[in-house]
């Protein structure tokens, strides 16, 4: 049954969106992320223009991340002041993603910039957590302690305006959770992902919160973040297909039911390398896209009325 | 002066009064005489293009051209070089006030029709789309590169179609053709034009509009989307945060 998106001006079957948002439902629902990083690249892979892609995109992963919220808010794992923080950088990183990806569509490079942010972080936080399920796994067999916590760098320390979050049990420069939120933000609005994939690894690792309010800290930033960049994308590129993303939000509904069930029956570690081996995945795929000489080296975009 | 004054009002008038007569009535007088089954086509939630008939009556023998021109859009056509290994767009030309979808269909191949000044003069086939660049300092050679990937792409996405012979006869003076409309066409108005050829000489020439339009919820959408956006902006969080909040209940229960 094909049904015709008004925003992005196409018809598509239903059952595609519903696969699509299906697939990536589970795979969110088996390693708890977002899934915002497989299902832009998905829509731009099946035809849906980038511009309405990421605007979409954002307004998906709002509606996806709003129960997890909620559930994380119930039994108290979301710090509320150090999403604060991490939602002032956001909205202004958000804000600020918007507008270069106005210029950037404007210019013709966006298509390009996506690719690259997507090759960069993707490949960047796939080959991480590739490093570290592999040693995880190999010091299993040998039997040996589990690793020492990865230490926080030391330049952390010394950044000034120190603020004390008692959820995190913290005493840090709110200039770190700013400054991370701030990236992620812009991130969300070049690409239409939360950005879960490097906030949280970026909340243990970096800010050094401990990982009973972290998947619950991120879904509040990220549901704010893409709820702005939702209202931003709407505002000056009318780019927002809340039809696409209803499809995209009922099939995820029912797939993360099912991921999730698969997940709980995985060991972790070998989730954590089945998800590095995914995100390495998509990353060498846009990266052979950008690289091998494409079929055709033209492209069009209708700028608007003849005067 | 005064001569002038008066031959402007009465030159508007007549050109108002003969187009007026060229509709119908009058268009026996030109040996041509063609309707489409349709004037407007609905795009509506399950569209997935349409066809549109096209039939007409000539009052002697003669070849016929059928051009279909979408509303004129300016387009920015791209090419991507290598830069450091990575393929990027680069260099680029606008095409000014194009017709966003063109199609011709005819009763015999092009070059049997007419000679190739007749054709370029009325636009007739993909070559004789008139494509202005709106950039001034570009060479012929680099214009030509251009138009022809213009050209190209929009036949991939089938907005331009050139399907000769689609005209049929059914007596010696009764013609057909049917047009066909894919689900991406654009939005507007459309002109069909329909050209009564003879001995390679355009006899007559008549156009009839075709409004293309959305309709329904989808259309609804999409001006509410385009005319108050930031409440389309607000709703579409909001359905979002209700959507996401419902379907975690009707999942939690289970």
């Amino acid at each position: 049954m094909q049904i015709y998106l008004p925003i992005a001006e196409m018809s598509v079957d239903v059952l595609l969106l519903l696969g699509l948002g299906a697939a990536v439902g589970f795979l969110s629902g088996m390693f708890g992320v977002g899934g915002g990083f497989l299902m832009t690249p998905l829509l731009i892979f099946v035809g849906v223009p980038p511009p309405i892609a990421v605007a979409s995109e954002a307004n998906h992963i709002t509606a996806s991340s709003v129960s997890g919220v909620l559930a994380h808010w119930l039994r108290k794992g979301v710090d509320f002041k150090m999403g604060l923080y991490l939602l002032i950088g956001g909205m202004a990183g958000s804000s600020a993603g918007v507008w270069l990806f106005g210029i950037l569509s404007e210019r013709g490079q966006i298509d390009l910039a996506i690719s690259l942010l997507y090759v960069i972080f993707l490949g960047i936080v796939g080959i991480l957590m590739a490093q570290e399920s592999v040693r995880t796994i190999r010091r299993r067999r040998r039997n040996a302690a589990p690793a020492k916590r990865i230490r926080q760098p030391r330049w952390i320390r010394s950044l000034p305006l120190k603020v004390r979050f008692h959820k995190s049990r913290l005493y840090i420069s709110a200039f770190l959770p700013i400054g991370v939120g701030a990236l992620v933000g812009v991130l969300a609005g070049l690409l239409g992902v939360g950005g879960g994939f490097i906030l949280v690894p970026a909340m243990i690792y970096l800010i050094g919160m401990p990982s009973s309010v972290v998947i619950g800290t991120s879904l509040f930033q990220v549901v704010f973040v893409t709820a702005n960049v939702t209202f931003l994308q709407s505002v000056q590129h009318q780019t927002v297909d809340v039809v696409l993303a209803f499809f995209l939000l009922l099939g995820g509904v029912i797939g993360a039911q099912y991921g999730a069930r698969v997940g709980a029956r995985l060991p972790g570690e070998q989730m954590r390398g089945l998800l590095a081996l995914l995100v390495l995945a998509v990353a060498i795929k846009l990266l052979l896209d950008l690289v091998i000489t494409p079929d055709d080296l033209y492209s069009l975009q209708v700028t608007g009325a003849a005067k | 002066m005064m001569t002038r004054r008066l031959a402007l009002p009465t030159l508007a008038l007549t050109a108002l009064l003969g187009a007026f007569l060229f509709d119908r009535a009058d268009a026996w007088a030109q040996g041509l005489v063609a309707d489409l089954s349709d004037h407007f086509v609905a795009i509506t939630a399950g569209f997935t293009g349409t066809d549109v008939l096209l039939f007409g009556a000539v009052d002697e023998v003669g070849d016929i051209a059928v051009v279909v021109r979408g509303p004129e859009r300016n387009v920015v056509v791209r090419r991507k070089d290598r830069f450091v290994g990575v393929w990027a767009n680069s260099d680029e030309l606008t095409f000014g006030g194009v017709p966003t979808f063109y199609a011709l269909a005819a009763n015999r191949p092009l070059g049997d029709l007419a000679p190739r000044p007749v054709l370029e003069r009325n636009q007739i086939g993909l070559r004789n789309i008139r494509l202005n660049a709106i950039e001034p300092d570009v060479t012929e050679v680099e214009k030509a590169r251009f138009a022809d990937a213009f050209i190209r792409l929009q036949k991939k996405q089938r907005l331009y179609s050139d399907d000769l012979g689609a005209v049929t006869f059914m007596t010696g003076k009764l013609f057909r053709t049917r047009l066909v409309f894919p689900s991406n066409v654009p939005v507007g108005i459309y002109t069909v034009q329909v050209f009564l050829i003879r001995d390679g000489e355009v006899l007559s020439a008549q156009t009839t509009p075709l409004n293309i339009d959305r309709t329904g919820i989808g259309a609804e959408v999409y001006l509410f989307a385009h005319r108050h956006s930031a409440a389309y902006g607000a709703l579409a969080i909001l359905s979002a945060l209700a959507a996401g909040w419902l379907a975690g209940q009707i999942f939690k229960k289970r």
